[in-house]
């Protein structure tokens, strides 16, 4: 099988007021078409900076990006984003902002109608059809956000700490949710968290991120096989391990911090 | 929902205030304390206002309707005139506003063309438009409607401008990432996240349209609310004078309210307004 997305040596410097930051250094990684992949490491590292190259959002200073054998120059429905800040359309009732990206592919009525039915129960959504966002709870509107990507049955989901801001049940009730859908469509999703247990929980591969310049630390593989279980003692054992890597990194992250103030 | 006693004590509380001031008057003016020329008493307001408000002539079937007759009253008309002219102006004034406000905000290049003019058009309060609006227009309602054009078209302008240029980047990105086209992008998200701004902007302009209505017929026009009591001042109907300057007030509370539920229903999404 051919990986899906190439990324070769990919760098990111963000250049603002005179001064130079090395956001990203010669990342390399290859996905799989079905892969479950989740970057990790401290707040700074690069993280979303790597999945917004790959959405096409903010493209890299060197390196290329390859997806589906073409290059990424633009954001584009093939690569469907979840933004931690769900990014609703406040004005668009639940049904109409999972209709929306089927409405731009101009899709018959009656298609899209039936189509949003069938995501709106998949995602438990029914009652809050006509409701606005503003009446949804956290959970409830990464579930509309969801639900709107997978409207556009783009292969790839790209998500950026879709769960940073829930609390921790909703949070686990969300993965699981993730999980099932996931199974069901097969679809490659590459997953911003700072959480090592939900990486644990969810990945095939997490990739450890190091802290400026943001550089690939170590893939470590998960073979558990799902569903997992946080208390068990491989889970566990994962955990101690990956703890270490990002703790080493979130302490060149507290300097940094410490130091950039005095700096100005 | 607080309970009805609560809410009795609380609108009761709320006339106290209006019912001492008019209670003085009445005992200043009945007790002519003051000139009565000069400060009538508020029963005469009402008297006078009742009759501004009545037909002037008596229902006669034969020459109309029953509903025309009723709403033939002087002021009826007044207030219609004036209120014609605001709307027409203010739809004018947001129909040009709007698109220039959009393209403006979303465009550096057109912004940029634009901008340098209207600074300098901004600061002219409209009123000082009104010479040179007789001279272009005449008299009547051409010279009143382009002064309430230019009264709605600036606060409009400005607020769609900002609105565009505050519309939270994630809505454009999530808009891109699902494939929106530039006139989707337009019409389906910068129009709508603007809407607040748009609307904080359409109130300010009607009601700058209706500051300009009666000053424009005061000095334009010979009828309309702003000309009875400048016409009535010729006469010393100093109760008239108040009559007309109290359906001003009634007029501005209607508009305001207007104003107040299109909010409401275009912005019931809007997380700031509860829907009730
Ligand atoms: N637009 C930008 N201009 C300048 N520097 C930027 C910009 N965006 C990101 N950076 C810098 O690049 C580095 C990586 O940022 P990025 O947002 O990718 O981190 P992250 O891993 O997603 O962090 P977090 O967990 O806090 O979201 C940071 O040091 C940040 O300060
Ligand atoms: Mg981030």
């Amino acid at each position: 099988m051919q990986p899906q997305i190439h990324i070769s040596k990919v760098g990111k410097v963000f250049s603002t007021s005179g001064r130079e930051v090395v956001a990203l250094d010669d990342i390399n990684l290859e996905v799989m078409p079905g892969e479950f992949i989740c970057l990790l490491g401290p707040s700074g590292c690069g993280k979303s900076t790597l999945l917004n190259a790959i959405a096409g959002f903010s493209l890299p200073t060197a390196g290329s990006v390859i997806v589906d054998g073409r290059p990424v120059q633009a954001p584009g429905p093939d690569r469907g984003m979840v933004f931690q800040e769900y990014a609703l359309f406040p004005w668009m009732t639940v049904e109409k902002n999972i209709a929306f990206g089927l409405e731009i592919k101009k899709q018959p009525k009656a298609r899209i109608k039936e189509k949003v039915s069938a995501l709106l129960e998949m995602l438990n959504l029914q009652d809050f059809r006509d409701r606005y966002p503003k009446d949804l709870s956290g959970g409830m509107r990464q579930r509309v956000a969801i639900a709107r990507v997978l409207a556009l049955d783009s292969p790839i989901l790209l998500m950026d700490e879709p769960f940073g801001a829930l609390d921790s049940l909703t949070r686990r009730n969300l993965q699981d949710e993730l999980l099932r859908i996931w199974t069901e469509f097969r679809k490659t999703i590459i997953f911003v968290t700072h959480s090592i247990e939900e990486s644990i929980y969810l990945a095939d591969r997490i990739v450890v991120m190091t802290y400026r310049p943001g550089t690939i630390k170590k893939i470590v593989s998960v073979s558990m096989p799902r569903q997992r279980d946080p208390s068990s003692v491989e889970f566990n054992n994962l955990k101690k391990e990956l703890a270490l890597l990002v703790m080493e990194e979130q302490t060149r992250h507290n300097q940094n911090e410490i130091k950039v103030p005095a700096a100005d | 929902m607080k309970n009805i006693p609560a809410r009795l004590y609380a609108s009761l509380q709320g006339l106290l205030l209006p019912f001492v001031l008019l209670a003085i008057w009445q005992y200043l003016s009945a007790h002519a304390i003051v000139n009565p020329q000069i400060l009538p008493a508020p029963t005469a307001v009402i008297a006078k206002w009742w009759e501004y408000l009545l037909p002037t002539e008596a229902f006669d079937p034969s020459r109309s309707g029953y509903l025309a007759w009723l709403f033939s009253g002087e002021m009826i008309h007044d207030a219609y005139a004036s209120m014609y002219r605001v709307v027409v102006g203010f739809l004018v004034g947001t129909a040009l506003a709007l698109p220039l406000g959009l393209l403006m905000g979303a465009n550096d290049r057109i912004y940029k063309l634009f901008n340098p003019l209207i600074q300098i058009l901004r600061p002219i309060p409209p009123i000082a438009f009104i010479p040179l609006s007789i001279l272009w227009f005449g008299l009547g309602n051409p010279p009143a409607i382009f002064l309430i054009v230019i009264g709605a078209f600036f606060p409009v302008l400005m607020n769609t401008i900002a609105g565009v240029r505050h519309v939270d980047g994630i809505y454009i990105r999530a808009a891109r990432s699902l494939g929106a086209s530039q006139t989707t992008m337009f019409l389906r998200v910068m129009l709508p996240a603007a809407t607040p701004y748009i609307l904080t902007g359409a109130r300010i302009g009607i009601g700058t349209a209706f500051i300009v209505v009666i000053v424009a017929e005061m000095i334009a026009v010979n009828n309309g609310l702003g000309y009875r009591i400048l016409e009535a001042r010729e006469f010393f109907w100093s109760d008239k004078i108040i009559a007309g300057m109290f359906t001003i007030g009634l007029l501005g509370l209607a508009i305001d309210s207007g104003m107040n539920r299109l909010n409401n229903y275009l912005l019931k999404w809007h997380r700031g307004i509860e829907s009730n």
